[in-house]
């Protein structure tokens, strides 16, 4: 019998076609400091996945490794593989650019350019150079509104950016990152800065928006992650300890850091 | 993690509202535990006025259940407690449906003696006693089991559930012969047989307690699994 709607397929039981990344032995030195030891972990498609841990245990840098933004940083050493598509994006001949344009990125602060706020959203289309301005227009459109902002902000797509609420913001953010129709979606804890309502209207969206994209997501808020993941994963450290159904995670964890980490006990 | 102390969030208060959860349930348990024996009692010396203290005592275990849930949704909605903390709540929040009902069928056969309906003979007045001290003593080791979180008391428990059918079965087959000889006495008859059941099945609440326990303490659901399976479950969880 089906009582309950919610359910998520266990980890183990997925095949392959169902997982958008697959993390193989990802480690990361920064300055020479191990940020990240050996991790391994397979991300499913179109899901929400949550990386959860106090700070200054690599999520960030976990999250970065996935559009290879760690590579900003000058001392820099990765190793292991990051296969998306079957490509290793850790690849040396691997397009970056291309890699940037599929896989999205939202930061904590909502951060628009001092522009209007149909530039804003055509910013990244623009910068492409092969679209007309009719199909700009037509992406912009469908970009506002798979970020749930559209009929807020389609009577002003003009204004300056910056006069929209700090909810409004983090959607443009969304909005930006969606007119070139990433695979991936990666959220770094997109609601720290807004109100409890602003973030309903966020984790909202990104239930409807993971039915076509791979929603990776670092959050401070276990409640958050226990509310709208589907899957999550628990780093101590540099190290994955545990990495499960949030279902799982948030009601029988395996190991003693995850439920001291949970429960709020001393580590 | 088949031992979890909780007693060590960060936070304080929150450490002191499991805490006072915890002794409430055992509040409520050594409630029961005290009309269970005033019920033996009443039945060992026929006593009507104590049965009916007992009746009008259930009243305040329904409150203490009442109360104790109340607790546990205020828990619910203000700490939003995960993993063993979690399951914490839910099992105390379970485990005070199965005291109260406890109470219910230990009010059931206290209502009896004080109607005058509960008339047995010496003999299967013994058999019931010593029915009545195993209860006793199953209950005892619920509630302990329960205090320390011990799983393995918990899973030793829940064998003396045997020994509580077994005896059971013995009064009713003495029942039965007694009531083909002696008909016209059926209402006592029948009200003997229902308190009897009524003690019985308090055994069966205090293995559910077990259950929770278990669960409590290893996130095993042993519910509806077979006795094999069950021991084989809680081998793994007790052995390290
Ligand atoms: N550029 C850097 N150089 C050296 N260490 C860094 C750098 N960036 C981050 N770190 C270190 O890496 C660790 C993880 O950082 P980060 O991924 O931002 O953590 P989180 O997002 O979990 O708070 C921290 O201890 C941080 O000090
Ligand atoms: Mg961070």
């Amino acid at each position: 019998m089906n009582l309950f709607s919610r359910k998520t397929t266990p980890l183990k039981k997925l095949t392959p076609e169902n997982i958008a990344v697959n993390i193989e032995s990802l480690s990361v030195e920064l300055n020479n400091k191990v940020v990240l030891d050996n991790i391994s972990m397979r991300i499913p498609a179109y899901s929400i996945t949550s990386i959860i841990g106090q700070s200054g245990c690599g999520k960030t840098t976990l999250l970065n490794s996935m559009n290879r933004m760690n590579e900003l940083i000058t001392d820099h050493k990765i190793t292991g593989h990051i296969w998306m598509d079957k490509r290793d994006i850790n690849h040396k001949r691997e397009n970056v650019a291309r890699l940037r344009t599929n896989v999205g990125m939202v930061f904590q602060q909502p951060n628009p350019f001092p522009m209007t706020i149909y530039e804003n959203v055509g910013f990244g289309l623009k910068l492409q150079q092969q679209y007309s301005r009719r199909q700009i227009d037509d992406a912009i459109e469908k970009a506002l509104i798979n970020a749930g902002l559209w009929d807020e902000v389609k009577d002003r797509l003009h204004e300056p950016a910056m006069i929209l609420s700090g909810g409004q913001q983090q959607r443009l953010m969304i909005a930006r990152a969606l007119a070139l129709k990433p695979q991936i979606l990666l959220l770094d804890e997109p609601t720290s800065a807004l109100d409890p309502l602003a973030t309903l209207f966020i984790e909202e969206l990104m239930q409807s928006l993971k039915q076509h994209t791979t929603i990776v997501m670092v959050t401070h808020n276990m409640q958050q992650a226990a509310r709208i993941s589907d899957y999550t994963a628990f780093i101590h450290k540099g190290e994955l300890i545990e990495y499960t159904d949030s279902d799982s995670l948030f009601t029988q964890p395996k190991h003693k850091q995850t439920e001291d980490y949970i429960t709020g006990r001393y580590g | 993690m088949a031992h979890i102390d909780f007693n060590t969030h960060i936070s304080v208060s929150f450490n002191k509202e499991l805490e006072d959860l915890r002794n409430a349930v055992l509040v409520m348990g050594g409630e029961v535990e005290q009309q269970l024996l005033n019920v033996i009692q009443a039945i060992q010396f026929n006593e009507a006025s104590r049965a009916e203290k007992v009746v009008l005592n259930d009243m305040r275990i329904n409150q203490l259940e009442v109360e104790i849930d109340k607790e546990c949704l205020r828990i619910l909605a203000t700490r939003n407690p995960t993993a063993s903390d979690l399951r914490l709540v839910m099992t105390v929040s379970k485990t005070t449906t199965d005291i109260e009902r406890m109470g219910d069928e230990i009010a059931r056969v206290a209502k009896y003696i004080s109607q005058g309906i509960f008339q047995i003979d010496e003999q299967i007045k013994l058999n019931t006693i010593v029915l009545g001290e195993e209860i006793i003593k199953m209950m005892q080791k619920t509630f302990d089991a329960f205090a320390r979180q011990d799983v393995q008391s918990a899973a030793l428990v829940f064998e003396r559930d045997d020994i509580i059918d077994a005896k059971y079965e013995h009064i009713m087959l003495m029942l039965k012969d007694r009531l083909r000889h002696e008909v016209e006495q059926l209402d006592n008859w029948l009200a003997i047989m229902s308190g009897l059941r009524a003690l019985e099945r308090i055994g069966d609440h205090c293995k559910n307690l077990c259950e929770y326990i278990i669960y409590l303490a290893g996130g095993q659901d042993i519910r509806h699994t077979s006795t094999k399976k069950m021991q084989k479950k809680i081998k793994a969880l007790i052995s390290p």
